[in-house]
């Protein structure tokens, strides 16, 4: 199978990462339960991956890289542990569900009033709209560095600049970039950053954690043991227990570390270079074909390597079962957890059809992909 | 591929969906999975695809009943 779905998961993962994984998974203790040689290398393993990360993100806290089962719980504590009932949040259009549903909620069950910056049909999204909407009070923007859908990288450092100019907090879904491309915290000017560990950094499902900015304050969402400060009857002040209850993936996020230093050991730019090659590549062969429309193409925008597009009419579920079926090429069809985006791109009836392209990605997978949709766009538009 | 009629089953959740494949397999019930045509819902997610003949439809039935919630069967051109 060619498998060009790595903006839900990357299907490969480096070898290292694999061998990392088996060896704690031969034998390992528990991070911060004890402190037998066993248990020191469980957390001598959890360390290492908050520094990789915190490498990785230009981040000077490591203890402050918090980890979590995957970005949809980073979110979820990061939105839930800032916003306030009554409170003001701006959020775009592009974002997944993972960003709409808990706000959903907040505005449903506690007051919150959200705002949406618009997408423009061609996948533009406007600084001026962020203006209009952050308001002196506003407490929180939450933004994601790239759509999951048309993998647009939108202006976050701008979008900062103008919420942090009104006094609010900057949460960044960095899901479709952590590994994709440079992600800076400072440089974004993101006081929160929630990150998954499962898409282009390469490492295992199951692992993901939220970066917390100095003098950031987060409630936490989970209480528990934190095998540290035990006699106390909350939660620790203290990063990362803060925010961490329970015991850690430890194997899991062994995998994680030893994926964020293959990223940083390979260099970020140099994946960023071979991943937009292989998109403009495609890009370029599918635009040439009857019938066939690519989504979110402004001129000005810059995308990880995602493209979302249709067969003329024909329902995104059948291209993408074509392609499954007939040509061994996984995509996905539907709305992709993000219906505000599909909404503006004028695709929530058809859906659409998203292929996205990861560190191991060939050249011929994707003429191979070309040469598919040429087939099913002449047979089918 | 082919157009035509087929029967698709959707479900109430992934959980259903895989569950009904395994039994149709176990019980060789002709079909397969296929992403949610869009003429029921542009939503994510999974559907049995199967000919749509009262065959198919009883064996379906009997191999996944008890086991699966079914949300809707529906006689699609495909």
């Amino acid at each position: 199978m060619i498998y060009l779905n790595n903006a839900a998961t990357s299907e490969r993962k480096p070898p290292c990462v694999v061998e990392e994984m088996l060896r704690v998974l031969q034998g390992t203790g528990s991070s911060s339960r004890g402190a037998s040689e066993d248990d020191l290398s469980a957390a001598r393993t959890v360390i290492g991956a908050r520094l990789a990360l915190a490498e990785l993100f230009s981040f000077d806290h490591p203890e402050r890289v918090v980890f979590a089962q995957n970005a949809t719980l980073a979110l979820n504590m990061a939105i839930l542990g800032t916003v306030r009932p009554g409170d003001h949040v701006v959020t775009t259009a592009y974002e997944h569900n993972s960003v709409l549903r808990p706000l959903n909620y907040l505005a449903r069950e506690h007051g919150v009033q959200v705002d949406f910056v618009p997408v423009a049909p061609d996948g533009s999204i406007y600084l001026a709209d962020v203006k209009r909407l952050v308001t002196p009070g506003t407490r929180l923007v939450a933004v994601t560095h790239a759509s999951n859908l048309t993998g647009a990288i939108l202006p976050v450092g701008e979008i900062a600049r103008i919420a942090h100019a009104a006094g609010a907090l900057v949460l960044v879904d960095a899901s479709q970039t952590a590994g994709a491309l440079p992600v800076s915290m400072p440089a974004l000017g993101a006081d929160l950053l929630a990150f998954t560990g499962h898409k282009a950094l390469m490492g295992p499902q199951g692992t993901g954690g939220l970066l917390v900015g100095e003098g950031v304050q987060v409630a936490p969402l989970l209480h528990g043991g934190t095998g540290v400060h035990s006699a106390l009857p909350d939660q620790p002040d203290d990063y990362p227990e803060h925010l961490e209850a329970g015991t850690l993936n430890t194997p899991g996020i062994a995998g994680l570390g030893r994926a964020a230093r293959f990223v940083l050991e390979t260099g970020v730019e140099a994946i960023r270079a071979q991943e937009a090659a292989l998109r403009e590549r495609f890009v370029t062969g599918v635009r040439r074909l009857p019938g066939v429309v690519v989504y979110g193409l402004a001129d000005r925008l810059e995308h990880v390597p995602t493209v979302a597009l249709n067969v003329g009419t024909v329902d995104s579920a059948r291209v993408a079962d074509r392609l499954a079926y007939e040509f061994g090429i996984a995509t996905r069809a539907g709305l992709h957890c993000a219906p505000r985006a599909h909404e503006a791109l004028g695709t929530l009836g058809q859906g659409a059809v998203r292929f996205s392209f990861g560190y191991y990605t060939s050249q011929d997978d994707v003429d191979a992909a070309v040469a598919a949709l040429a087939q099913i766009a002449a047979e089918e538009a | 591929m082919e157009r035509g009629v087929f029967t698709v089953v959707t479900f109430k959740s992934t959980f259903d969906a895989i569950e009904a494949e395994r039994l149709c397999k176990e019980h060789e019930v002709p079909g397969r999975i296929i992403p949610l045509p869009t003429q029921v819902s542009a939503d994510c997610g999974l559907a049995w695809r199967m000919p749509p003949t009262p065959e198919a439809r009883a064996a379906f039935d009997e191999a996944t009943a008890g086991h699966v919630r079914a949300a809707g069967y529906y006689d699609l051109k495909l």
